[in-house]
Formats: C-alpha cells, sequence, structure tokens
C-alpha cells in the first residue's frame, strides 16, 4: 500500500450549508492515488486535543493535485476544520484502505444518507468514464433537504438522474432512501453501493439480500490510525468468527462480508 | 574546529541499538504498515504486536475511545498467532537491518516459555519483550505483572528457554512498580520496560454506557506521560538493570525528560497514530538537542536528572 503525509494548503472552503463543509486542498500524491471508496487521515489541529486524526472519504480529486473533503460539523475535531481558513495547512495522511470495485454490465445505483453522500461524486465520476448515464441511478436520503441539496446538484451537472427522499419532506418525496430502492427497475444485473450510516446501511443490504442485488457498502468505525495498526475499527465478520478491520479490508465492503449486528 | 556528532547508541545487555528510540508493541502494527511513511532503518530497534501461541480474536466494538490528549484500548490483544507470524510477517523483516523485538503474552507460564523456545530458533529476533500485563488464567486471572512471585516465575521460564535479551513490561496498574521490576530482575529480566497503559475507563452520556465494549481499556498518549515517568524514576532507582521508558512520549522533548529520568532508552507509542514519523523525529531531535547542551553520548544524560 502506498500511502503518503502531505501538509496540505486549503485554497477553498466552502460553507454549503450549516454545520456542512467542502474543503479543497492541495495535495498532489494522495490525489494523483485516490480511488473512489478510499479515506484520508486528517490532522485538526496541531495540539494534542483532539489527539487522534479524523477519517474523511475522498470527496472528489480534480485538476491532477487537488482533493476535496466534504464533513459535516458533529464534535471538536470537525468544529476545529470548520474554522481552517484558506492558506492554512492540514496535516493529511492517505489514501487508505480499500476502493469500490466498479462492475461490468450493470445497472448501478449509487445510495447515499446524509453526509455519507461523500464518497459518491468520486464514484460516479469513475463509472461515467465507462457507463452511460442512463446505468447510474443516485438516490439520495437525509434528515433535511439542505444537507443533501448541494451534492445532488454536482449529480445533475453530471448529467445523470437523482431522486431526492428527506425526513421532514423539504426536498423530494418524504421517507427514507430505501423507499426509494423499492421502487426499482430489475431489468439488468443491478450493483448497489451505499454510503450513509450503519442502520442505513443495514437496511439498504438487507432489501439488497432479498432482490438478489450485488451490494458494496462503506462502514464508518472510530479510528484511531486509519494504518492497520492499532486494530481498533473492528466489525464482527459475516461467519461470526472474527472481525473485519474497516481501515483496512474496508471502508468498502462487500456486503456478504459484514454480520450487520 | 570540527565538531563530532554525538554517539547515539545505546546497549540493552547484548543488544545493540544505534539509538535509543524503539517504537512500542501494538502501535506500530508489524512493521510493514508504515513502511511508506517512515524510513524504518532510522529506528533504534521495531517492537511488533504482542504474539500469543494461538490467533486471538480480540475483543467487541467500540474498542477505543478518545478522551483529553489521550487514547483509551481495549483491542484485548487480537493478534495472528505465532505460526501466522513466522509465515507471514517475518519475512518482511528479511530486507530490514533494524533489530527485530518480538513482544509476547499468554495465559499461562507454559505458554510464554513455548513462545520463548520457538522464537529462539529464529535467529533474525533480536530479543524478546515479555507482557506481564495479561492474566494469569491458571491462577483466577490475576495479572502476572501484578503479583512479584508470578512476575518473577514468568520472567525466568522466558530467560531460560530464549537466549537473547529479554525485556520485561511493566504494568503500572500495582501499588509499588519497583518491587515488580525487582521481581524480574532476580528472575534473570535483562532489561524493564515500562509503563503499559493505565486501567481506564469512559462514559458515553448519551446512552448513558461506558464507551467500551470492555468497559474498562487501557489509557496512552500524553495524558500519562507524567505518571510514566514518575514510574521509571522509581523503577531506575531500585534496579540496576537498564530501563526502557514508555508513555506518552510524542516530541523529543518528551524522550530526553525519560533519558534524564534514568532511562537507558524510550519507546514511542500513540504518537505513531498521529505522526507516524514520531520516532524519525525524536531520533532527530535528540541528536539537536546532545549537540546544543554538549552532551558526547546518550550515557551522559541518563539519569542526569537524579544527580544533585
Ligand atoms: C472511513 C471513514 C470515512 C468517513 N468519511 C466522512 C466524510 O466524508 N465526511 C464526514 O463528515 N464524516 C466522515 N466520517 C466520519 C468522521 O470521521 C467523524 O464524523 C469525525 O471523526 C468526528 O470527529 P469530531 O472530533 O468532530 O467528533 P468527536 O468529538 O470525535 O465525536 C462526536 C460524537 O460522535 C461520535 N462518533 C465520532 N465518530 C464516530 C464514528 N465513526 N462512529 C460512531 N460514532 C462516532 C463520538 O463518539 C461522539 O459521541 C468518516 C469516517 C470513516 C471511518
Ligand atoms: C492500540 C494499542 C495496542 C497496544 N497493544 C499492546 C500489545 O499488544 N502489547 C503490549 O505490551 N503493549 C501494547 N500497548 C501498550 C503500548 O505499547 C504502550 O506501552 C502504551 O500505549 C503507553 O505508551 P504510549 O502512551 O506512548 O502509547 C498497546 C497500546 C495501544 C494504544
Ligand atoms: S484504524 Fe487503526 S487498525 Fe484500523
Amino acid at each position: 500500500m502506498q500511502a503518503f503525509k502531505e501538509l496540505a494548503e486549503i485554497v477553498r472552503k466552502e460553507k454549503v450549508a450549516e454545520d456542512l463543509y467542502r474543503l479543497t486542498v492541495k495535495a498532489p500524491d494522495i490525489a494523483e492515488f485516490s480511488r473512489p471508496g478510499q479515506f484520508v487521515m486528517v490532522r485538526t489541529v496541531e495540539g494534542m486535543d483532539p489527539l487522534l486524526r479524523r477519517p474523511f472519504s475522498v470527496h472528489q480529486v480534480s485538476g491532477g493535485d487537488m482533493l476535496q473533503i466534504f464533513f459535516k460539523v458533529i464534535g471538536k475535531g470537525t468544529k476545529a476544520l470548520a474554522g481552517m481558513e484558506p492558506g492554512q495547512q492540514v496535516d493529511i495522511l492517505g489514501p487508505f484502505g480499500q476502493s469500490f470495485t466498479m462492475a461490468e454490465d450493470s445497472l448501478h445505483i449509487l445510495v447515499g444518507g446524509g453526509i455519507g453522500t461523500a464518497p459518491l461524486l468520486f464514484l460516479a465520476k469513475h463509472l461515467l468514464k465507462k457507463n452511460e448515464v442512463y446505468s447510474l441511478r443516485v438516490l439520495l436520503g437525509a434528515r433535511t433537504g439542505n444537507e443533501i441539496a448541494r451534492v445532488a446538484e454536482d449529480f445533475t451537472n453530471l448529467g445523470l438522474t437523482v431522486d431526492i427522499i428527506t425526513e421532514d419532506g423539504s426536498l423530494g418525496r418524504q421517507g427514507l432512501v430505501t423507499d426509494l430502492m423499492t421502487e426499482l427497475q430489475q431489468d439488468k444485473q443491478i450493483m448497489v453501493y451505499g454510503c450513509g450510516p450503519y442502520p442505513m446501511l443495514r437496511a439498504v443490504a438487507g432489501i439488497c439480500r432479498e432482490n438478489s442485488w450485488a451490494c458494496q457498502v462503506s462502514l464508518e468505525t472510530m479510528m484511531a490510525c486509519g494504518l492497520a495498526a492499532c486494530l481498533g475499527c473492528a466489525v464482527m465478520r459475516a461467519d461470526m468468527q472474527g472481525y473485519v478491520y474497516v481501515c483496512k479490508d474496508g471502508p468498502v465492503l462487500d456486503m456478504n462480508e459484514v454480520a450487520w449486528l | 574546529m570540527a565538531v563530532e556528532s554525538p554517539k547515539m547508541n545505546v546497549d540493552i545487555g547484548s543488544l545493540r541499538l544505534s539509538n535509543p528510540v524503539m517504537t512500542a508493541s501494538g502501535t506500530f502494527g508489524y512493521g510493514e504498515e508504515f513502511s511508506s511513511l517512515v524510513n524504518l532503518h532510522r529506528l533504534g530497534a521495531i517492537i511488533v504486536k504482542g504474539i500469543s501461541l494461538l490467533p486471538r480474536q480480540g475483543n467487541p466494538p467500540q474498542r477505543i475511545a478518545e478522551t483529553a490528549c489521550g487514547l483509551l484500548n481495549a483491542i484485548g490483544l487480537a493478534n495472528v498467532g505465532l505460526e501466522r507470524f513466522f509465515s507471514e510477517k517475518l519475512p518482511f523483516f528479511d530486507a530490514i537491518e533494524t533489530p527485530l523485538i518480538v513482544n509476547i503474552l499468554g495465559d499461562t507460564v507454559e505458554e510464554y516459555q513455548e513462545l520463548a523456545a520457538r522464537l529462539n530458533d529464529e535467529e533474525r529476533i533480536a530479543a524478546i519483550e515479555v507482557n506481564i500485563s495479561c492474566p494469569n488464567v491458571k491462577q483466577g486471572g490475576v495479572a502476572f505483572g501484578t503479583d512479584p512471585e508470578m512476575a518473577h516465575k514468568v520472567t525466568h521460564a522466558v530467560c531460560q528457554h530464549f537466549n537473547r535479551p529479554v525485556i520485561v513490561k511493566l504494568s503500572p496498574n500495582v501499588t509499588d512498580i519497583s518491587l515488580i521490576a525487582r521481581a524480574v530482575e532476580d528472575g534473570g529480566a535483562d532489561a524493564v520496560s515500562l509503563i503499559n497503559t493505565i486501567l481506564a475507563m469512559a462514559i458515553d452520556i448519551e446512552s448513558c454506557r461506558p464507551k467500551l465494549a470492555n468497559v474498562f481499556g487501557g489509557l496512552s498518549g500524553p495524558a500519562i506521560k507524567p505518571v510514566a515517568l514518575r514510574m521509571v524514576w522509581q523503577t531506575a532507582e531500585s534496579v540496576s538493570i537498564p530501563v526502557i521508558g514508555i508513555g506518552g512520549i510524542s516530541s523529543p522533548e518528551d524522550a530526553i525528560e525519560f533519558l534524564l529520568a534514568g532511562a537507558k532508552a524510550v519507546q514511542v507509542g500513540t504518537a505513531n497514530f498521529i505522526n507516524p514519523r514520531a520516532a524519525e523525529e525524536i531520533i532527530q531531535g535528540i541528536e539537536s538537542y546532545m549537540v546544543k547542551k554538549g552532551f558526547a553520548s546518550i550515557e551522559e544524560m541518563i539519569g542526569r536528572a537524579r544527580k544533585s
């Protein structure tokens, strides 16, 4: 595995919605080697509190040397990161983990929940290199509209059809993203790519099993290192005989590898 | 006038290290994980994740939680076991000249003994570090490291079966660590390393449950440094074998404090997660400090703070 440590200059900071930010940093090595689904470990402060780096999916790479992360402020680390400004540098390690496997001759269903949509844009761009727009479908769910409005636009700009559903009905239909899945036409082999909170992914995997669709999910756990060294990111294996490690075996895993406890 | 560069080398028993900075067990994987980020040849020694005779799955998640300047872990000593260590992890070290130290753990004295005997046959392994913070299954689960008699026994058993240096790694979860240190010195240990993690916990006030599935875990990182330093000081006072300092070391300054307190070498643990190059930068920083202060060798610094 080839990983890099870069002091990356922030070139752009966008406040996408309340507590939702997109940072563009200049990290040529990490950007060059990143594949959709992989993640980076970001040091959010120079000091010792918060102590650990924070994992973020690679949201996009552009121009050969730019890397984007898309994140939600939920605690100390993300708050510190949101306070950084263009011109400042962030210490980033990566890229880490397994990327999505691009299925062939399939209908590609990208299912994202809330901030979990972060890795899907990069994936969509890669899929479009070998697939026509009509063989991709994007299903986005969120608690409320402004969490996904902006990302939905990015997908639309790629020429993709985006179905939106929100819990409060403020954007698109009202309901859960899994509601959109039950309406999918099964004329072709289907590959589902799921990103979002654990309960959503479990429900997505459930629907895929029932319909015999293939499904890859991107899991999130607490991580101390991202380097396969601390063994803190364990998730029970499907056979219940041991663990997969999300930073090394994942974060993208086939739904059949996980016990879904 | 040309200034000679300071002598960074130290000896731990018959083990010669090019510098006193090693990576701590469980925080550096099996070395390979860090190879694209770290120049492994710069390190004084590499200590790999604790190995048991048979593979161990480890504890259920959550296994880790962050605390103020600290990391709580209850990994449960998950490891690939001795056979897979030999077949999958050891070959990587064929191309690495840095001394390899294998950390071992067991449920019984017999298990430690067998591990020592098997590792003795692998010339590539420069030393063993014995983790005695584990529960002794035959003695009602009391940790080997909290009872001087058991600590002595397990040390003796390992030393009988391993003909190169044996380092015994002490648990801080005792009333008087120097008592245990003396017991393992008596048992034949060539050095002691300390501290292992401090028993601790954290509670999630949203779910009203402990953050770790195991309830208790081991605290590491900068938060524990002052405690570790105190214990290293006390231990250096009570044994004549080398003391290796561990606990929250993240910067050259931290490492220097341990050397001045009486440690002959140090290990960098949790800091590897935050900065994979921490150990390399610490080596560099110690050297600069020595030049600045006029220390010609590490030896000159050891225990300097103790001298009145
Ligand atoms: C592979 C991977 C990719 C990720 N990608 C993204 C991304 O693209 N965008 C994004 O916004 N977030 C992403 N995350 C989640 C992100 O890492 C966390 O939101 C972040 O670490 C929170 O840090 P903090 O200091 O702000 O919060 P903290 O203060 O650390 O935590 C706030 C609260 O959330 C809980 N918590 C934090 N992280 C997790 C977790 N992973 N699982 C369960 N509970 C948790 C804590 O226990 C605490 O109660 C990803 C996580 C992983 C593992
Ligand atoms: C995730 C993790 C795993 C560890 N695993 C082991 C182990 O297998 N064997 C061992 O002797 N010590 C283990 N330790 C303890 C460290 O080697 C070290 O003694 C301790 O973390 C204190 O040093 P630090 O504050 O620099 O991390 C582990 C520590 C951490 C954080
Ligand atoms: S995060 Fe440390 S092993 Fe996965």
